[in-house]
């Protein structure tokens, strides 16, 4: 049994990669997986706030691949789940610190005793990304319904393509439902029609998603977010369960007109 | 090392370094390379490489691979010259310049070599930051998104939309057109002539682009016969 290596990634900053990982990584546990998260954003790094794991961090991902310790040292367990691990980034490192062969091999060495690794990349294209997608067998490329991101996302789809990674899947996050219908943002249907690309999962925006994130206790284990509840589904999916799309919005058609373009494919 | 130093020539440019790879086979080239970077890592620390490849046909992993060591040795590689067309090709898909500033005799030969009836056939969307170039036209099986560009002598064929941007008839062919299912294109040239306002369509309709009467870039909706 190897692990499932998946990166998520955006190109843009700041559209939810770090909050998804965590969220995602979160669900799996729930699910009972075994779940390793590696933060790719050596210099710049977060998973571990949002983990809520920052004051535990003693080995991060460059001490690994110098050798100072252990892969098992630099695994900081979670502290909810038995079988959810982070590997922080280094904070006083550049990304030139990792190269795409240390990925790979750091990647390797987890598969045996996992079921997921979720890399979280840093926004870009240049060193941090490639790092990030190096060993990845699975990427998310995650978006906002932004024109910016969007743009930046299909940049990244065509890079990950001509780099024989396959189509990534896409997550949208952080929709509003009631703007979409005022026609004042990019509806779901909009984002698909320009990357063509499969969806994984829709994230409405939510409110309990960022508090959960500055409290270091992701959304997802609330039954009552509708973003955990949509993160949840997109781990389900990434188990190999068919889930429907949820009803983000139960009086219109459009939701219906989303799973008709996602099962398209 | 008096041998490895022959297969590889490295030359500052203006813009950085250049790489001028012989005939040998692409991995003893390679090796070649970083054996002269590793002799003086100091010196290559942080330096922009172009290469010129000559005549070998690479293929993604090759310079993908090659990109990578780079970087792994502090170097970034940020153009790939070479005389084949499938080279070329793979490098634009990778993103890399394919061009230094002073073009290269032999390329421009080449591009006089391609007739107008020889087409580049693209059988998939292009997307955001890809820029495909070629002496001949180009046909696009799949969309052309904002981000993208094509630059064509000839006649430039989209099957699917057009968001990107196209210049056909980029060797000044005032008679070269542009055609597409939808082209709602933030900018569209031929010749000389640049049009950036398009019309925008509520119904998705096929439409002709080309230089009208009055000399002036139009599109108009394709009518069949």
């Amino acid at each position: 049994m190897t692990a499932q290596v998946i990166t998520l990634t955006s190109g843009k900053g700041g559209v939810g990669k770090t909050t998804a990982v965590a969220n995602i990584a979160h669900a799996l546990a729930m699910d009972g997986k075994r779940v390793v998260c590696i933060d790719g954003d050596i210099g710049l790094r977060n998973l571990d706030v949002v983990m809520g794991l920052e004051n535990r961090i003693v080995y991060d991902i460059v001490d690994v691949i110098e050798g100072r310790c252990k892969l098992r040292q630099a695994m900081i367990r979670d502290k909810h789940f038995q079988d959810l691990y982070l590997i922080p980034a280094a904070q006083t490192r550049d990304k030139s610190a990792v190269s795409p062969s240390d990925m790979v091999r750091l990647c390797k060495d987890l598969q045996s005793e996992t079921d997921f690794v979720l890399i979280d990349s840093p926004a870009g294209i240049e060193r941090g990304f490639r790092n990030a997608i190096a060993a990845a067998n699975r990427v998310l490329l995650v978006t906002n319904p932004e024109v910016s991101a969007v743009r930046d996302a299909d940049r990244v789809v065509g890079i990950l393509e001509a780099e024989g990674k396959g189509t990534p899947s896409l997550l949208i996050n952080r929709l509003n439902p009631a703007l979409v219908k005022n026609n004042d943002m990019l509806s779901a249907e909009d984002v698909l029609d320009l990357l063509g690309i499969q969806l994984i999962g829709i994230v409405p925006e939510d409110e309990s998603v960022i508090i959960g994130s500055n409290r270091g206790s992701p959304v997802v284990s609330d039954p009552k977010s509708r973003a955990g509840a949509a993160f949840r589904n997109i781990a389900k999916r990434l188990e190999g369960e068919d889930v429907p799309f949820l009803d983000l919005e139960p009086q219109s058609g459009l939701w219906n007109a989303i799973q008709r373009i996602a099962g398209r494919k | 090392m008096e041998q490895t130093t022959v297969l590889v020539q490295i030359k500052g440019i203006k813009d950085g370094l250049l790489a001028t790879f012989s005939e040998a086979a692409w991995d003893v080239q390679r090796l070649a390379l970083f054996e002269q970077i590793d002799a003086r890592p100091e010196f290559f620390q942080g330096a922009r490489l172009a290469l010129d490849v000559g005549s070998q046909e690479l293929r993604v992993n090759d310079l993908v691979d090659l990109r990578d060591h780079l970087s792994d040795r502090g170097l970034s590689l940020w153009a790939v010259i070479s005389e084949s067309q499938k080279t070329e090709q793979v490098s634009q898909i990778l993103g890399f310049a394919t061009r230094i500033s002073k073009p290269r005799p032999e390329e421009l030969k080449q591009f006089a070599e391609v007739s107008d009836e020889t087409a580049l056939f693209v059988n998939k969307t292009v997307r955001s930051g890809t820029r495909i170039e070629y002496p001949g036209s180009v046909v696009v099986f799949g969309d052309v998104n904002p981000g993208a560009e094509i630059v064509a002598n000839g006649n430039v064929i989209v099957w699917g939309r057009v968001r990107g941007m196209i210049h056909a008839g980029a060797g000044g062919d005032q008679g070269a057109f542009i055609c597409a299912l939808d082209l709602s294109a933030t900018q569209l040239r031929i010749a000389d002539h640049v049009s950036v306002t398009l019309k925008s369509q509520d119904q998705l309709s096929p439409e002709i682009a080309r230089i009208n009467d009055q000399g002036k870039l139009e599109a108009e909706p394709w009518k069949p016969g």
